[in-house]
């Protein structure tokens, strides 16, 4: 019984409205098709929980607060076997415990999504101040290798359509999809015209369209992507997070664990053009460019703007998808940059990545060396355009 | 040569997989599965809407074997994993297969919040009193000064009465027996699937190779023996006087009652949203 | 049974000194290597793994251990197919179900 997951509202135009960073995310959702939503109660992601508790219920959809995160990172993936398009939100400390359930998903290949609202970290840290420490987090936070998508908006109508993005790439991946946000994303309001529900693409995953006896749920094939059957379906197949064959079944021979690993790694390397979202902003005649992601990259905009009023020939790079990586992207704007600045709101977590697509600060091609320069802050405020500019003035 | 007869339990087994299974030689987990089995047999549940769910541990290792929608999930988190599925669609029958550790230590937390939620999810404890799979540590049912892997000297922990831990967070049916007493077992599984809301049975069981070695239990038929020496019928474990009471245990179901379930109260929820006409869906 | 299960098996058994699973000498004494029709009870020895339990609490001692610790029917006269040992063993490897 394939459901339709495509919500169907009345397709009057959208008028624009004040929305908050958590609620987009919340719409976003609903629009995607979730009908699953476990979670705990967290600042800065609360707000998520509170619009879907009263959401859900009217679309049929099913809403339950666990007793701690990792109960809710285990719900959902329960949900999802069971068919659910499932989601959880939560923030630095949360996403810390769910990192095992994390893995196990991204092992057993079990769509959903995880949503961590960046707050100062690490520990109990800045419960309402912004961060972008958990960057890595996101993408080696689980033992063990596994690739990870995780995406990240900088505003409030893309965390409505990067949570819809979200859900696509999980059920048509079949793993773990991270939404990044942080406190102040989540929390500002902006005015805002959704898109036509209608022209809304929405991604349901492939489910197996031969007998129960045939079907193998974790069968490799060149797209690395197999049919997911839902519990309850007729095809009663066995599910665990030990290294296991293409039934399944857990396994101890070499070679059925490499086929099942680097499936689950090519999986994601081999589609990195279908998964990486940029923002190039005035790079057309750059020389020296901004790399920012998230909050920090409003700022960065803000900053080219000043920059070009004054004549400098200033461009920004975002990435919208942190993880995997935009090696290539980044080396193509990047490359002949004289200097970059790389502005986020952690101790160098993407300029660690920058330095190592960018082969350090010495460029052959033009041998010479390129400057690449950190504005890091770590104290629970916001990097300022001023604070780009002025050092933009003082780096040049 | 005459035809080989077919056991009930052998149509549940997935035939893929090795058989003998992976348990010791006299462990109850075999025992449990079988029972398991045929009382899924005798209630005529529909393989397909029958979830297992299990954490790690040796316990864990039941779900493979049968031919059932069947999660491995991680170590104390099964009650979580089925929670979901319960939630998602709760047409379906739902059990977790968990260790004494898996449940009550690592998935303590889930354990008993699932109990205060009342969500119809069957538990079945295979209490071991140790952590089997890891090589023989003490669990938080191991006896006060019983011998481990990590309790050399004797265990000074004291332990955890699953059956009065789940009453005190909330759950509606809760009953112990033993892996010897297998048709009481069977009879109390039945009635813990066919219970609407959270329903325990802790199984106390045998673990001759790492527990029964340690403690010099003996035999995997001795320590069964003890079993059923050592348990008592509710009612004439109260006649005990204390002093008895220390050496035996109570078996029999402790509580049963019916309470509001709680997917059928999320259910309620929702249906005051449906426009009338659905109301009846 | 392949000698590679003997092996493992042989490896991992435990010596149990104070085993009250008696060993029975009379090696010839042997009937049903799994002759259905005349024993009332069917031994699968592929997954019978010499646990002794069947042969300890069958109520009317039809079972005994045989040199190499399986078990085999003895007195199959005696059994009342009460199916103890079917229910009690924990790797399905006996039935004494009425055929």
């Amino acid at each position: 019984m394939a459901k339709n997951k495509i919500k169907e509202t009345s397709s009057k135009k959208q008028e624009m409205v004040l929305m908050q960073g958590n609620e987009a995310i919340a719409l976003g959702a609903l629009a995607a098709g979730v009908d699953f939503f476990a979670g705990y109660p967290i600042t800065p992601s609360t707000e998520i929980a509170e619009i879907l508790s009263e959401e859900l219920p009217k679309k049929g959809g099913k809403f339950i607060q666990m007793e701690d995160e990792i109960a809710s990172i285990s719900a959902i993936i329960g949900a999802s076997l069971a068919g659910a398009k499932a989601m959880t939100a939560t923030s630095g400390p949360g996403f810390s415990l769910m990192q095992e359930g994390i893995g196990f998903a991204k092992m057993a290949e079990v769509p959903c999504v995880v949503v961590n609202v960046m707050r100062g970290g690490p520990s109990t840290g800045l419960p309402t101040s912004p961060s972008q420490s958990d960057i890595m987090q996101a993408r080696w936070g689980n033992h063990g290798d596994t690739p990870a998508i995780v995406l990240y908006p900088n505003s409030v109508l893309e965390s409505y359509e990067l949570t819809i993005r979200a859900f696509n790439l999980a059920e048509k991946y079949r793993t773990c999809v991270v939404l990044l946000s942080d406190e102040v994303l989540g929390h500002m309001r902006e005015a805002v015209v959704l898109p036509d529900l209608e022209k809304v693409k929405i991604i349901n995953r492939i489910k197996p369209t031969i007998p129960p006896e045939w079907y193998k749920h974790y069968k490799n094939n060149p797209k690395y992507i197999s049919p997911l059957a839902s519990y309850g379906e007729g095809y009663r197949f066995h599910v665990t997070g030990l290294a296991h064959d293409e039934r399944g079944f857990p396994t101890n021979r070499a070679d059925e664990i490499e086929t099942l690993m680097e499936r689950l790694k090519n999986k994601i390397l081999h589609h990195i053009d279908d998964l990486v979202q940029i923002e190039s902003y005035m790079m057309e005649d750059a020389t020296r460019a901004i790399f920012a992601a998230g909050i920090s990259s409003r700022a960065a905009k803000e900053a080219v703007n000043i920059l070009r009023k004054a004549g400098r020939r200033v461009g920004m790079l975002r990435p919208l998808t942190i993880w995997p990586f935009p090696d290539d992207a980044v080396r193509k704007y990047l490359f002949d940059m004289k200097t970059i600045i790389v502005a986020e709101l952690n101790q160098g977590q993407l300029s660690r990545e920058l330095k190592r697509v960018m082969g350090g600060v010495w460029n052959y091609s033009k041998q010479k060396k390129r400057k690449i320069v950190e504005l890091q802050k770590n104290n629970g405020e916001i990097i300022t355009p001023e604070e780009i500019v002025n050092l933009f003035r003082e780096v040049r | 040569m005459a035809q080989i007869p077919q056991k009930v339990i052998h149509k549940y087994l997935r035939h893929e997989k090795k058989f003998p299974h992976v348990w010791c030689p006299g462990c109850s987990n075999g025992i449990v599965l079988g029972t398991v089995i045929r009382a899924i047999e005798d209630l005529k549940y529909e393989r397909d809407n029958i979830a297992m769910v299990s954490g790690i541990g040796c316990s864990s290792r039941m779900p493979v074997y049968v031919d059932f929608n069947t999660l491995h999930s991680l170590h104390g988190r099964a009650i979580a994993y089925a929670t979901g599925i319960k939630m998602y669609k709760p047409h379906m029958k739902v059990m977790v297969i968990t260790g004494d550790g898996d449940s009550t230590a690592i998935g303590g937390n889930h354990f008993i919040h699932a109990a205060r939620r009342n969500i119809d999810i069957t538990v079945i404890v295979i209490n071991n009193y140790i952590y089997g799979m890891t090589g023989g540590q003490f669990s938080p049912t191991t006896p006060t000064g019983d011998k481990a892997t990590t309790s050399p000297y004797g265990n000074i922990d004291s332990t955890f009465d699953i059956c009065k831990l789940a009453i005190g967070a909330g759950a509606t049916f809760v009953a112990r027996t033993t892996a010897y007493h297998a048709i009481e077992a069977k009879k109390y599984i039945e009635k813990a699937f066919e219970h609407k809301g959270f329903s325990v049975v802790d199984i106390i069981s045998a673990c001759p190779v790492i527990y029964g070695r340690l403690n010099k239990k003996g035999t995997p038929a001795q320590m069964m023996i003890d079993m059923r020496d050592n348990s008592l019928p509710i009612a004439q474990y109260e006649k005990l006087s204390e002093e008895e009471k220390k050496f035996k245990y109570p078996r029999g179901i402790f509580v049963q009652e019916n309470k509001p379930e709680y997917t059928e109260k999320y259910a309620e929820l929702v249906k005051m949203f449906q426009k009338p006409e659905e109301q009846g869906k | 049974m392949s000698d590679k299960v003997e092996k493992h098996r042989e490896g991992t058994i435990i010596k149990q000194e104070d085993s009250p699973v008696k060993m029975e000498v009379e090696v010839n004494d042997v009937k049903s290597e799994g002759d259905y029709k005349k024993t009332p009870v069917y031994i699968y020895y592929d997954w019978c793994v010499k646990c002794g339990i069947c042969i300890e609490f069958c109520p009317t001692n039809v079972l005994a251990a045989r040199p190499d610790g399986y078990p085999y029917v003895k007195h199959p006269e005696k059994c009342i197919h009460c199916e103890t040992c079917d229910r009690l063993c924990p790797n399905f490897a006996i039935t004494g179900a009425k055929r």
